[in-house]
């Protein structure tokens, strides 16, 4: 073979191998998917086992998501204080404040931690159930690894990620008020008027479909990271660095196309 | 009955199993012998089908494993008891829920006084004081792992038993209480068993037929005392080599007890 069809060759093998290994993903993903579908029916497995993820997914989460909501808040009322001051009416930051945390900070900012958080310690566990064969042990007892694994873990990140998101929009628009009002002495009946002038009811049903969507990343890709991994103590580190990289990328693409689909279309 | 029929299998291009044929009859112990990678625990995977051939067929209990759906496997491995090679406790339940899970009867699972009791009684079974029920798999020795491993495979009153490298790991005297309690199940419950093992001496005291898997084939199969006589050399090269590691174990050990006896009179001295 000549040097230039090795040269053309060789990218294109690796995008046919590129091409078949993400085909071999969907299309394990979509059988997951199926299978958890299926499983739903197993509620007397998967619901109590839900119940106690979410408990130890929401509280363990709660202080950091609200710590994090409440800097981003501030820094949106301290950037919008910046930038109106002196050219916009003040009550204008009651708006930008609010309307970004509702629609923007709050539902992107709580998925992005809890990719980092509940997305790692899914993959993690999930694949170190696997290499020390307990996943293998459960399907040989004749029990669901997805009514008894995945379910609990996906359904509990898609009752508390929502519910997270709505505190975290809450002490963001708090804490950005609060400092309005001790950098730009803006008063709360100016904050109220610009908030509501801007709100539609929309905007937090776009936040609360936003953040199911972004729980449903969160959970279900390093579920599914997790639960295919290979190759021992590398395998559980490789997947769950992929299962926080992927999570967030996925966020990101979700965040763009349900603003495109939920905002901009209609 | 067990039945491995010209079974074939690959991982990428490595061959593991090579038209492997094996017959395991009602209440019969065979010992799967063979080096270190050679496919036995892929073989016991394949008999509950956590794997499946790429070839070939494997039947149990009248019932072909690579063709059964989702229902019919769960029910088939009802019957099937596994033993993992590390014992594949879950770490985040106690010993007593770790055997309740393997009460496969749905009702009987869901019955608290029921549990309670065969927790109980799986664990004298493997000679496992009861106090040990509230204990997490991390406070457990190795050699209670396995015992409690071996509780929760027979918790479902299996009719088939299959023991993935049950003495690896372990000393010599853990190794032996593990063989006794294979045999003691075997005369107690009446269970159709497969041993997968390297160690030839554990495998042989327990087993009524050993198979020596070897380079992807099962290379011999017979009573323990037509094994030993076997002058295949593929059967003397696995021997040799099982009896020689068995020899550098006990120096190693010897070793160990030495240095310690070193240490410890050393000790004493500086004490005095």
């Amino acid at each position: 073979m000549s040097n230039g069809a090795a040269l053309t060759l060789g990218p294109l093998r690796l995008v046919a191998r590129w091409s078949l290994r993400t085909a071999d993903h969907a299309g394990r993903f979509s059988f997951l998917i199926a299978d958890m579908f299926r499983g739903l029916v197993e509620w007397r497995t998967w619901v109590p086992r839900a119940l106690e993820q979410a408990t130890a997914v929401g509280y363990g989460s709660l202080f950091i998501v609200l710590l994090v909501a409440g800097f981003a808040g501030a820094v949106t009322s301290l950037q919008t204080g910046y930038q109106f001051t002196g050219t916009l009416p003040l009550y204008y930051a009651g708006a930008v404040i609010s309307e970004s945390m509702i629609l923007e900070l709050g539902p992107v900012l709580t998925a992005l931690i809890l990719a980092g958080r509940i997305g790692a310690r899914y993959a993690a566990e999930l694949g170190t159930m696997r290499v020390t064969e307990q996943i293998d042990a459960l399907e040989s007892l004749g029990r669901s690894p997805v009514s008894h694994l995945l379910l609990p873990r996906v359904i509990a990140g898609l009752l508390v990620i929502p519910a997270l998101t709505m505190f975290a929009n809450a002490t963001g628009i708090v804490v950005g008020y609060l400092t309005a009002k001790g950098s730009l002495g803006l008063t709360y009946a100016d904050f109220e008027y610009g908030a509501r002038y801007f709100f539609r009811p929309l905007d937090l049903w776009y936040s609360a479909i936003k953040s199911g969507c972004f729980a449903a990343a969160v959970t279900t890709i390093p579920c599914y990271l997790g639960f295919n991994t290979q190759q021992g103590a590398e395998g559980v580190g490789r997947a769950t660095t992929t299962a926080v990289v992927a999570a967030s990328v996925a966020i990101l693409m979700l965040d763009a196309l349900t603003t495109k689909l939920l905002l901009v279309a209609k | 009955m067990i039945e491995l029929l010209d079974v074939h299998k690959r991982f990428l291009e490595n061959v593991v199993l090579d038209g492997v044929s094996l017959e395991v009859k009602d209440g019969e112990t065979v010992a799967l012998l063979g080096p270190s990678g050679v496919g036995k625990s892929v073989t016991l995977k394949m008999i509950n089908g956590l794997l499946r051939p790429d070839a070939g067929d494997v039947i149990v209990d009248g019932l072909h494993v690579p063709q059964l759906g989702r229902k019919e496997l769960a029910t088939l491995r009802g019957k099937i008891g596994y033993v993992f090679q590390y014992g594949a406790l879950f770490d985040s339940m106690n010993v007593a829920e770790n055997i309740r899970l393997g009460i496969i009867d749905e009702t009987c699972y869901n019955d608290a006084k029921f549990c309670q009791d065969r927790v109980l009684e799986c664990l004298r079974l493997v000679n496992l004081p009861p106090d040990v029920a509230t204990k997490l798999p991390a406070e457990l020795s190795g050699g209670m792992k396995k015992r409690v491993g071996i509780a929760r495979a027979i918790a479902g009153k299996p009719k088939y038993l299959l023991y993935d490298e049950p003495t690896s790991g372990l000393d010599p005297v853990n190794a032996d209480v593990i063989d006794g309690l294979i045999e003691r199940l075997r005369d107690e419950l009446g269970v159709t068993s497969v041993v997968v093992s390297h160690d030839v001496r554990g495998s042989f005291r327990v087993a009524d037929r050993v198979a020596l898997l070897w380079q992807a084939k099962i290379r011999a199969v017979g009573p323990p005392d037509e094994i030993l006589a076997s002058k295949d050399p593929a059967v003397l090269q696995f021997r040799e080599r099982d009896l020689e590691m068995t020899r550098i174990q006990a120096e190693s050990r010897e070793g160990e007890r030495e240095r310690e006896g070193e240490g410890g009179g050393g000790a004493r001295g500086r004490n005095l």
